[in-house]
């Protein structure tokens, strides 16, 4: 039940109105609806307005720094497997602070979800430019207006074999459930690029412009067609959502440690192996 | 030629064998640092090399004794160059007491070089690639080990390669045997070093291997790091481990990345490592901040090299301890460790992981270039005991990771393990993890985080004496200098003179007073430009510090540089006749 997520007494530092809202309820719904218990989940997160989500939810926190939550996650997940991650950020946090972490995370392929909170804009910091603004958005910071070509985090990791690439919207919450449930169960690293408005910052990318911009992919779509699929991310005047890419045959990070090839279990509950310390040392010995 | 020996070894034989990258200097040293051990002499060996994959110069310093050694000479006994640019770069170290075995034909011409002409005589076993062979040849020659030790030896170097390349570097070896024992034969060169039969059952290792293995002896089954000398080998050691230890291993896209990796191991109940130097340790500033925030154990490997920016990459500096010391914004306990040769890097790095786990801070261990590349031989680690006590607590649902303590310490519980939900944040947050902009509760928290300083007094480890207690010159060291120092109070040998080092830098121990005060004058040696530890203890024992030794040419103290720089400070007579001293 998405009840059993809720936490009591909570104030909420989201402005009225925030995409944040949402993303939070379908989260819960898609969670609750794949039975993942709280005790077994962990969101790592990182700074922003969208790194506060799993404060506002039943789950094990790692709220660390600006840009690292997925270091921070895949090695939660490489310490304990059986714990289901999520890495959980906003746009500025996972494309731009942290956008050599999300290159590598994508090589690695850990077994955790990503989800990133796209809004086109900074929040916390007061309405400068993201990775992802459009050319033009003007800001207090950008008084001429972005000119940079805007970040595409689904090309690029098509681009690098990503196993699981998809976008969603928060408006469209079905649709969005139904794909989240698919990246959470979905065995290796997966993306999911959640489209939002900000209400404060961002008077260009609202929920209309969403409503407008956005469509689904169709059900034809292969996402095992990885040329189909960098085509379908490059599309930039409108924006498809659903499933872009999947490669299932990818092994995770955790399948390629040699920690876990002969014992399953997460590494705290191991010991070390003094009788080969001592085998090691006296090799040392070198008779 | 005169008839008496013109080379008398007594107890000790500092020797040097310098080539170009590629022409095998590391077999040597492993071959020879190997052989004489086992042949049961003391060895001590240090390495110094160019940063670069082939050519430059590259030398081993090996140092051989009748009693254990654990530091560098300056004075070169014997000399094997294999190249002329070799034997340039060492030649201001030769005096009329040193052998030089080469190339006559390549070589400038010196008083003492004795002509061995390595390559020619490589090329006659097969190979003038082998020449590094007869270099080992010609040392085992020189000091009479069994020659079937040095074949064993090649035969295992060169286990892989073709049956023809053994052959070849055996030949190439009994080839230099033969020179260096006619050497000893017809009384040019007199060895009176006495081997002592147990050293051959003892360890022989290098400060990298010390730190791995007292790594895997403190329960460490996580390592994230990039690769940075002279950190590189202790990740690299830990690789080879991974299957038989069940240690997650990863090359980390950047050390940003690496110390994230370890905190996000600990929260889920891993023992989490990072292996760095300098710049790498700058770029993992604000996790260690963070760690500090969470209060997450973390230990970290900081292997110093001479900054700054990229500095001398090859070379050692003791050039870091402040930066260890004040990396990371905030305020927030934490631990300095700083062992002073191979057996303190093993127990240290082991009880880093038993203090970072039971106090929740980062612990820091500071190395250098010259530790962790020099090799040597002790009689055994400090193995009592590998039992790993963890510190964390399964948890009830009620569970707060942050609780307020007496102690500062608040139970650890980790993600699975037990009813209770773990939540940490980097934001000041409250007892139960989530943020807080309480400003009361913010006094309370930053109060309760730097206790945890003050219980890290408990677990202390004293500086240790190095001489008499009934001293009045105290002369201070850190870290590598420990053996350095030691010898060089030896040979001294003045009375009133004594030695204290410290192994635990920071917080500084609160033994150390007793120690500091009775001293009438205090000297402090460290491998820096500006005396960092110096300034450290002024500002947190409150003492003056009378002379500051400091050595900052990337190069580690020799006890006769040291000897003769005490000197000097405490205005001790010159001693010109140091033969035989060392």
């Amino acid at each position: 039940m998405p009840q059993d997520y809720e936490l009591p007494d909570l104030d909420i530092a989201w402005c009225p109105g925030c995409g944040n809202f949402g993303i939070l309820t379908l989260l819960k719904k898609a969670l609750a609806e794949l039975s993942i218990e709280p005790r077994q989940l962990v969101i790592a997160s990182g700074i922003g307005q969208a790194a506060k989500t799993p404060h506002y939810l039943k789950s094990h926190v790692f709220n660390g720094l600006h840009g690292r939550a997925l270091p921070a996650a895949t090695a939660i997940k490489a310490g304990n497997p059986q714990l289901t991650v999520i890495a959980q950020g906003g746009d500025g946090d996972m494309y731009g602070e942290g956008g050599n972490h999300f290159l590598h995370a994508i090589r690695r392929n850990p077994d955790l979800t990503h989800l990133v909170h796209d809004n086109m804009v900074y929040g916390l910091t007061k309405g400068q430019a993201s990775p992802t603004s459009q050319p033009g958005f003007v800001t207090p910071l950008q008084v001429d207006g972005v000119c940079q070509e805007p970040f595409n985090p689904l090309s690029v990791a098509i681009a690098l074999n990503a196993s699981f690439v998809a976008r969603i919207y928060v408006g469209a919450v079905a649709h969005a459930v139904t794909v989240l449930k698919a990246a959470l169960r979905h065995h290796g690293y997966a993306l999911v690029d959640i489209l939002q408005p900000c209400v404060s910052f961002n008077r260009l990318n609202t929920y209309e412009w969403f409503e407008e911009h956005c469509y689904f992919l169709e059900e034809g779509h292969d996402p095992e067609d990885r040329q189909a699929a960098f085509a379908r991310a490059c599309e930039t005047e409108r924006l498809p959502l659903g499933i872009f890419y999947r490669d299932s045959k990818r092994k995770t990070f955790e399948e390629h440690l040699a920690a876990y090839r002969h014992d399953s279990r997460p590494l705290y509950q191991r010991s070390p192996n003094t009788g080969r310390l001592h085998e090691l040392i006296n090799d040392k010995r070198l008779n | 030629m005169s008839m008496s020996s013109e080379y008398r070894w007594e107890t000790n034989v500092n020797m040097v064998l310098a080539g170009a990258a590629g022409q095998g200097i590391q077999t040597i040293e492993q071959g020879v640092t190997r052989l004489l051990k086992q042949a049961g002499f003391h060895v001590f060996a240090t390495k110094e090399y160019m940063s670069r994959i082939r050519g430059g110069s590259n030398s081993t310093q090996i140092r051989i004794a009748s009693h254990p050694i654990a530091a560098p000479l300056d004075r070169i006994d014997l000399f094997i160059p294999l190249d002329e640019a070799a034997f340039i770069r060492y030649s201001p170290r030769l005096t009329s007491a040193s052998l030089v075995l080469g190339d006559r034909s390549r070589l400038p011409s010196h008083p003492g070089l004795v002509d061995m002409p390595l390559a020619a005589l490589a090329e006659k076993a097969g190979d003038s690639r082998y020449a590094n062979s007869v270099a080992i040849g010609a040392v085992m020659g020189l000091l009479g080990v069994c020659p079937n030790l040095m074949n064993d030896f090649l035969c295992q170097r060169y286990v892989d390669q073709p049956e023809k390349v053994i052959e070849g570097n055996q030949a190439a070896a009994t080839a230099g045997y033969e020179a260096g024992r006619n050497l000893v034969e017809n009384g040019r060169v007199q060895i009176a070093l006495q081997s002592s039969p147990g050293v051959s059952n003892d360890l022989l290792l290098n400060g990298s291997e010390a730190v791995g293995l007292g790594a895997l002896a403190g329960g460490c089954n996580f390592i994230s790091s990039y690769p940075m000398s002279p950190a590189t080998a202790v990740l690299t050691f830990l690789a080879r481990q991974a299957a038989d230890f069940g240690l997650v291993v990863d090359q980390a896209e950047d050390e940003i990345a690496a110390v994230n990796m370890a905190l996000g191991a600990w929260f889920a109940g891993a023992r989490g490592l990072v292996s760095t130097s300098g710049g790498g340790f700058d770029l993992m500033a604000e996790g260690l901040s963070l760690a500090g925030m969470i209060e997450s154990p973390l230990v970290v490997h900081l292997a110093q090299r001479p900054g700054p920016a990229t500095g001398l990459p090859t070379r050692t500096e003791q050039g870091d301890l402040l930066l260890a010391l004040h990396s990371g914004h905030g305020e927030f306990p934490r631990l300095l460790l700083a062992p002073g040769g191979l057996q303190e890097a093993f127990a240290l790095t082991r009880q880093a992981f038993h203090l970072a786990d039971k106090y929740q801070v980062p612990v820091i261990i500071l190395t250098d270039q010259f530790l962790v590349d020099s090799f040597g031989n002790i009689p055994d680690l400090d193995i009592i005991d590998l039992q790993v006590k963890h510190h964390f607590i399964k948890s009830e649902a009620d569970y707060a990771r942050y609780q307020v303590t007496a102690s500062g310490i608040s139970p650890r519980a980790l993600p699975g393990y037990g009813e209770g939900m773990v939540c940490l944040d980097s934001d000041e947050h409250d007892e139960s993890g989530h943020i807080s902009e309480d400003l009361a509760l913010r006094r309370t928290m930053t109060e309760k985080r730097l206790r945890k300083g003050g219980e890290l007094l408990n677990d202390a480890i004293a500086p240790k004496l190095l001489g008499s207690s009934d001293y009045h010159t105290l002369v201070i060291g850190w870290g590598s200098t420990c053996h350095v120092l030691r010898e060089a109070l030896e040979t001294l040998g003045e009375q009133p003179v004594a030695g204290l080092h410290f192994s635990q830098v920071y917080p500084l121990p609160p033994q150390s007073e007793q120690w500091l005060l009775r001293a009438e004058q205090l000297v402090v040696v460290e491998c820096n430009a500006t005396g960092q530890f110096a300034d450290l203890l002024e500002q947190a024992a409150g003492c003056r510090i009378d002379h500051r030794i400091l050595k900052y040419d990337g190069l580690p103290f020799t006890v006769e540089d040291l000897v003769a720089r005490l000197r000097a400070a405490l205005d001790l007579p010159d001693q010109t006749d140091q033969e035989g001293g060392i």
